[in-house]
């Protein structure tokens, strides 16, 4: 993008509104609606992957190391990821200031 | 060139027109008045005299939508409704004009249940004023043909791309046989070049049309289509100016009638433009200055056309087939008030409803109008609006 969204002026608006780039979405950082954030303790993290399968939001990538990890940048704080661990190793924390 | 006189139905010439105009997508549903265009152009497309696809819906908020998509990937698109098909495609009007496709629609003006009436008035569009079209009126046959054609011009001209309604009035207009010059293939060749889409859905290129807007871009995306819809203006009339140099027939925002000197004048909008013309012939036999203002334009609102056509007048009688239920009374009126007010030279408006769920207005109901108005003139406190032809 050329410039942030919420500097654009009426006359700078694509016809019809159109999103002439592909893929753009990521771009928009949304992390910051979460009023919850995981937490991963990686001594009982099995490595499995099943929170990366059920994140809604593509939200969770795996590290150097092969644990999977949320991107705060995109993770809207849902939970799946915890509710769904097999070993119980992602816990939700209050976003705090 | 010439065009050949025929007599024929003006249903069917609306459909002739959009054969000549070359349609490639056309979906519709069939509802009373507006059956025999969508049927015409359906036996088109079967017997292979029009080379289009024709999308054969369960409703008119599928045929819509189905228009929104053979648009977006660049298909020159048409469809027609009525009256309910127009409700019931509300939600598809504004997002088609929010996404800018030119997607062209006859409009057989019929009246809104309940209770149940499948006649002429202009309930329907009145209650789709804001859906962002361009909203054209026609009076005859001839005027349904033409402006069909003309408005894929409008409608897919880069610097509009706007989705445009031509209104005809059902029965009156849609139902009858009419003498009118049908234009040549060549001729309409030469005025219309084939649609060619700034943006268009294609695995290519991909993009995306339809997405959401944040608060943070959603104001600047309104003003942009209002901007937009209001600059139309100049290319409708450099098309109607086109067309007329083709055809001899020319079109104006405000068509005028007998308004050399006149100090009343009636506005209509449609098929009573011809008839207003007799009360108005008639009138001026008796020795009333009056003349006929007929709105050609509803959307863009020609401002600046209607400040003009009010010099000299003393009454203005604003005639609206429609009603707005509790509030100002007619629209058309409501619209030009406002656009008087900050005239400081401007007519007493008084304001008639009449000719509702296919009600008959003769000449004589024109003349009457005029006849109370000039009463009313002199009058302090005016009612909201009058009616003509109401028992009791």
């Amino acid at each position: 993008m050329a410039k942030p969204i919420d500097q654009f002026t009426w006359k700078d608006i694509p016809l019809g509104c159109v999103v002439v780039e592909a893929g753009n979405a990521h771009e928009y950082k949304t992390g910051d609606w979460k009023s919850q954030r995981p937490v991963v303790d990686t001594s009982k993290c099995i490595k499995c992957g099943v929170c990366w399968v059920f994140c809604p939001d593509a939200a969770i990538y795996k590290n150097e190391e092969g644990y999977f990890l949320a991107n705060l940048d995109y993770c809207k704080g849902c939970g799946i990821c915890a509710r769904e661990c097999w070993t119980g190793c992602i816990k939700m924390v209050e976003e705090e200031k | 060139m010439t065009d050949k006189r025929v007599g024929m139905e003006v249903s069917i010439a609306a459909a002739e027109a959009v054969k000549l105009a070359r349609a490639e997508a056309i979906a519709a549903y069939p509802i009373t008045p507006q059956t025999h265009i969508v049927e015409h152009l359906s036996e088109l497309v079967a017997d292979g005299e029009l080379d289009a696809e024709f999308v054969p819906v369960e409703s008119e908020h599928s045929a819509l939508s189905v228009c929104a998509g053979t648009s977006a990937v660049g298909a020159r698109t048409y469809t027609s409704t009525s009256s309910q098909g127009l409700e019931l495609m509300h939600e598809i009007l504004f997002v088609v004009a929010g996404m800018r496709l030119p997607i062209v629609m006859s409009l057989a003006n019929r009246a809104l249940s309940a209770p149940l009436s499948i006649w002429n008035d202009h309930s329907d569009v009145m209650a789709a004023r804001d859906c962002g079209w361009v909203q054209i009126f026609t009076e005859n046959g001839q005027e349904v043909f033409d402006q069909t054609i003309c408005a894929f011009k409008i409608a897919e001209d880069p610097r509009v791309l706007i989705p445009t309604i031509i209104n005809l009035d059902g029965f009156t207009l849609s139902h009858v046989v009419e003498p009118l010059f049908m234009a040549s293939q060549e001729m309409v060749d030469q005025f219309l070049p084939p649609y060619n889409p700034v943006y268009r859905l294609h695995p290519d290129k991909p993009i995306t049309m339809g997405a959401f807007g944040m608060p943070e871009v959603y104001s600047e995306a309104k003003k942009s289509q209002d901007i937009a819809l209001r600059d139309s203006y100049a290319v409708i009339l450099e098309v109607w100016g086109e067309w007329g140099k083709l055809t001899g027939r020319n079109y104006h925002p405000m068509e005028t009638y007998r308004m050399e000197g006149a100090k009343v004048a009636l506005l209509t909008m449609g098929s009573f433009g011809e008839v207003a013309m007799e009360a108005v012939d008639r009138l001026r036999d008796k020795g009333i200055d009056v003349g006929l203002l007929k709105l050609r334009l509803w959307r863009p609102f020609p401002f600046d056309v209607i400040r003009e056509s009010m010099k000299g007048l003393e009454v203005l009688v604003v005639l609206d087939r429609a009603i707005s239920t509790g509030g100002i009374g007619g629209p058309v009126c409501s619209e030009i008030k406002a656009a008087l007010y900050q005239q400081t030279k401007r007519p007493k408006i008084i304001s008639f409803i009449a000719g509702l769920g296919g009600r008959d207005l003769p000449p004589e109901h024109f003349e009457e109008m005029v006849h109370q108005a000039l009463k009313l003139k002199n009058k302090k406190k005016l009612e909201e609006f009058y009616t003509i032809g109401i028992r009791g």
